[in-house]
């Protein structure tokens, strides 16, 4: 039916880092679509997070790697320079304008520290690389970032032990959920024809 | 505020296209190649063609949003005023066909003057600019009203303010009524003429129905695939001379009616499922229609019509067994219940299969798996029928609605006519006794709707309860059996008062309905 | 909502969002630096004070602030399990060990969540986002193609939520609506994210037929003012901040986290 070719890379770096305005918007659309989830998240967490936290301490960071989801997906979908940052922001900004337990300003600061942890990754990849290890990493860097954060601000005053399965659990929930489903997502996004305006969706249709 | 100015720059655009030609990135083959096109200042042209003959691309061409070497190749030139349009913003204005994706702002004022500010217009011309616009368009409506409380017409004629605010020389509407009921269609074609009539701009203008956009146009233009001219000239002598190209092409012509159903036949129906004083709502406690006095029957076609805001695809959903009804009587006779109860909405979702199929206005939300074949799977599947009877099933679809190309590809990926055939083909593939269907000919050319018009009388032939929810005037007049119309939502949200007639003559027409004051 | 439009006779609605946002800073940064609860404490009380003052009292108790509500003492029920242990234990279970430092840091921790989180909640649901918007591109000057696209995108949450429950009942008249609740779910939020990208590349083909980002200076229709009003609301932030700050210094309560 569609007859495709894949994409040779024969922009120049320059063009290839620009955002254009459908990156901007489409960008814009996750980043809103997640807040949304984020926001639900939110509300929910209290039942979710409750029993974690009162049988296994720490391990209610692999749940909260939901809020890590914007910024790689919308990285592997855009994969312009800060697309994970901007997104993961998107998203914090959206889900503190419907209100959130952690309120506006720490909720903006944790979706840019969250954010920066993925960009980070995808930036060690030159932005060139976005196959499933770069989401993992990206998704485990983003829960890295999460724990910091979170260790420095909210359990300020927790025990050694706490602190450690706190991190672990972010990084490999990170990995995981952030990683994983949104690698998944991005690729079925592709295959449905959506991201037709996109390197991301042009080059999966063609393999 | 008015300035009294005309609503657009005196200054008509020239289109010239030479050799032009475009190719989406990732694609093989051009979307448009080769195209020789001369548009002259001031000329109102009605571009027409089957899907796949790059119209929309050619537009977007011209609009200057086809994008740079990240988006596609493009060869040959395409040129308004001498200039290419990427390079002469805000000369030329789009409007395209989905009514919610074209809200930039969430305040009226806000959205018209949008274009101006990227324009680097001054503020101070920016107001009066803005309720000029808005008062050209006929919305006559504060500036800080919420976009999103406007219907489909308005929000289209909204988007077309946003245009005529930064007065261009060439206003290009991609399919823009495809998507409104008759009102809407009538508010913006009126507004566009009004305009063109006041500007003197260039129109370019795509669109299927062409009756809609006859009193408009001077100039059709016909685009075969890939952008072969095939016919240009004055209306009426393409219209006349290249009649059968246009309707091969699934181009509706004027007084054009695709297809015509028989009468059914004459034997008494059995009813499958009947009303009474039934009030419908989406959110419980808060009816949009009360007082619903109907009766589906099987081998019959039951047409609900009505303007936007009457509820009727509320009651689609309520007869289907999806919403619960919010007061009055709804009850499924043992024909269609069988071992079950009379409430449809309380059956679990496997035993609606054999029962009520329903295709839903938008196909994709219907849309479950990543292959056409899959898609036809679903049912079968939660029918738990052998592998062998699942797969007879799925190649007899396939099979009769021309989606054997297709079986491998992606549902979400297929063109607007194969989706709908799709969703059609994925409720009958469960083989239900009663098929409930949301407007379902909306926005298809003719071709398909003729296939879609026959399959629904082939299936009430075998004794199918048909209720379609339609806009489509031709549908009920052609197909229909009996027409149930529901009434404008009154001011009070109370009042509702109905009316009834048969398009067939049927004397026996049961579509009535009460006036009921709550 | 917040992010559809606020009503405009709210209280506050009128001031520009960002110092809005701005005034919560002081008190932010002041509370993540100590772990105590008397400056939680005390600046609850203000923060109570203030929006009854100015009329925002309702706000308060609205279902929005109930994640507040509820995370609060979650979260201090965390620290008071796993906090960091000191003082008189009275129970041991495993890594559990509630000891008096724990009960105090546990309190310390639910006061602060609230005292943080409850003036940003009650403040954000006055701000409009197209005001937001505004103040985002004018006053702060970021970059106005990110802001107004990200406004834009917000256009497609109404269509969205439409869409989400048309999702719903679609999946029940398919016959697959009767298990698998969690599957489904993520089923149906792809399906959302098709129809929200789609539409996003459309709502982006119009605005840049529309001239967006394009190079030209861009002018703004509605000139974004920051005056006497919004100095008084962050000098008002500024104030809770040292209120709570001298009190819980004076008190011998002040405890830096990192100390």
């Amino acid at each position: 039916m569609h007859a495709t070719v894949a994409e040779s890379a024969i922009t120049s770096g320059g063009r290839r880092f620009r955002w254009r305005v459908v990156d901007i918007v489409v960008a814009s659309v996750i980043g809103v679509a997640v807040g949304v989830i984020f926001w639900a998240w939110g509300v929910a967490w209290g039942p979710v997070s409750a029993p974690i936290e009162a049988l296994l301490p720490g391990l209610q960071a692999a749940p909260a790697a939901v809020w890590l989801i914007a910024g790689v997906l919308g990285a592997l979908i855009i994969r312009k320079p800060g697309a994970a940052l901007y997104t993961e922001l998107v998203a914090a900004i959206i889900s503190s304008l419907i209100g959130s337990q952690w309120g506006g300003l720490l909720t903006i600061e944790a979706g840019l520290v969250q954010g920066l942890g993925a960009e980070i990754v995808f930036a060690l990849f030159l932005y060139r690389y976005w196959r499933l290890p770069a989401a993992l990493l990206a998704g485990a860097g983003a829960g890295l970032a999460m724990a910091i954060n979170d260790l420095v601000l909210w359990y300020a005053g927790a025990a050694p032990a706490f602190a450690v399965v706190y991190t672990i659990s972010a990084v490999v929930g990170g990995a995981i959920i952030a990683g994983g489903l949104s690698w998944l997502a991005a690729r079925g996004l592709a295959r449905s024809g959506a991201l037709g305006r996109f390197a991301s969706g042009r080059e999966i249709r063609a393999s | 505020m008015r300035t009294g100015e005309p609503v657009a720059d005196a200054r008509p655009v020239e289109i010239q296209a030479r050799r032009w030609g475009w190719r989406h990135g990732g694609r093989r083959d051009a979307a448009i190649a080769g195209l020789d096109l001369r548009i002259a200042p001031g000329e109102r042209v009605l571009l027409l063609g089957a899907s796949g003959s790059g119209k929309s691309t050619l537009l977007h061409g011209l609009a200057g949003v086809l994008g740079g070497d990240e988006d596609g190749e493009s060869r040959g030139e395409l040129l308004i005023d001498g200039r290419p349009p990427e390079a002469s913003r805000g000369r030329s204005g789009l409007v395209l066909q989905d009514p919610d994706s074209q809200l930039v702002m969430a305040r009226l004022g806000d959205d018209v003057a949008f274009g101006l500010e990227n324009l680097g217009v001054p503020a101070d011309a920016i107001w009066p600019r803005v309720a000029d616009a808005l008062d050209a368009v006929g919305l006559r409506l504060p500036h800080p009203h919420s976009t999103a409380n406007l219907s489909g017409g308005q929000r289209q004629r909204l988007a077309l303010a946003g245009v005529l605010a930064m007065r261009p020389g060439l206003i290009l509407l991609d399919e823009p009524t495809a998507n409104l009921d008759p009102d809407g269609v009538r508010e913006v074609r009126d507004a566009v003429a009004r305009v063109a009539d006041e500007s003197g701009a260039t129109l370019v203008v795509i669109e299927h129905r062409v009756s809609v956009w006859l009193p408009v146009v001077d100039r059709v233009v016909v685009l075969g695939q890939g952008g072969r001219l095939i016919a240009d000239g004055r209306p009426a002598d393409v219209l006349s001379d290249r009649g059968g190209e246009l309707r091969a092409a699934g181009v509706w012509l004027p007084t054009d009616v695709p297809w015509r159903a028989h009468a059914p036949g004459s034997a008494p129906p059995e009813p499958l499922m009947a009303t009474a004083a039934l009030d419908v709502a989406r959110v419980p406690g808060d009816p949009v229609q009360r007082g619903i006095d109907t009766r589906v029957d099987a081998g019959r076609i039951l047409a609900v019509t009505g303007p936007n805001g009457a509820g009727k695809s509320t009651l689609a959903l309520t007869l289907a067994g999806l919403v619960r009804p919010d007061g009055g009587e709804l009850a499924a006779r043992a024909a269609l219940a069988g071992d079950l109860g009379s409430e449809p909405w309380r059956w679990r979702s496997r035993d609606l299969l054999t029962r009520i199929g329903t295709v839903f206005q938008n196909p994709e939300h219907q849309f479950l798996t990543g292959s056409v074949r899959a898609e036809l799977e679903v049912g079968p599947r939660a029918l738990k029928l052998s592998s062998r009877e699942r797969t007879t099933r799925v190649d007899r679809m396939l099979d009769a609605l021309r989606l054997d190309p297709l079986a491998d590809a992606n549902p979400f990926t297929l063109s607007g006519g194969e989706k709908r055939r799709l969703s059609v083909a994925t409720v009958l593939a469960s083989r239900p006794r009663m098929l409930v269907l949301d407007e379902p000919t909306f926005g298809q050319d003719a071709n398909t709707w003729r296939e879609l018009a026959r399959l629904i009388v082939e299936l009430r032939d075998e004794g199918v309860g048909v209720v379609a929810v339609t806009h489509d005037e031709t549908f009920v007049e052609a197909v229909a059996d009996t027409r149930l119309v529901l009434a404008a939502p009154s001011d009070d949200g109370d009042e509702r008062v109905g009316s009834a007639s048969a398009p067939h003559g049927d004397s026996a027409s049961q579509g009535t309905q009460r006036g009921v004051r709550a | 909502m917040s992010i559809g439009m606020v009503r405009p006779d709210l209280p506050l609605a009128a001031v520009n969002p960002v110092a809005k946002v701005a005034a919560t800073i002081p008190l932010s940064i002041a509370l993540v630096l100590t772990l105590d609860p008397v400056s939680a404490g005390v600046a609850i009380v203000c923060e109570l004070i203030v929006f009854m003052a100015i009329g925002l009292g309702s706000l308060l108790w609205s279902p929005r602030t109930l994640p507040v509500w509820i995370a609060a003492p979650l979260t201090g029920l965390s620290m008071v399990l796993y906090g960091a242990p000191s003082g008189a234990t009275f129970w041991e279970f495993g890594l559990i060990r509630i000891s008096e430092g724990s009960l105090e840091i546990g309190l310390a921790t639910m006061t602060r969540v609230i005292a943080i989180a409850l003036p940003a909640v009650v403040l954000f649901l006055t701000i409009d986002p197209t005001d937001f918007a505004d103040g985002l591109a004018q006053t702060l000057r970021l970059p106005a193609r990110f802001v107004l696209g990200a406004l834009a995108a917000l256009r497609l949450v109404g269509s969205s939520i439409d869409d989400w429950r048309t999702l719903a009942l679609a999946r029940r008249a398919r016959g697959v609506a009767d298990r698998g609740v969690i599957r489904r779910s993520l089923g149906q939020a792809f399906a959302l994210l098709v129809l929200a990208i789609r539409r996003g590349s459309t709502l982006a083909t119009a605005m840049e037929a529309r001239g967006f980002g394009a190079s030209a200076e861009r002018t703004w229709a509605r000139r974004v003012h920051f005056g006497g009003t919004e100095w008084v609301v962050i000098a008002v932030g500024c104030l809770v901040a040292a209120v709570s700050v001298t009190a819980a210094v004076v008190t011998g309560s002040w405890n830096l986290v990192w100390s």
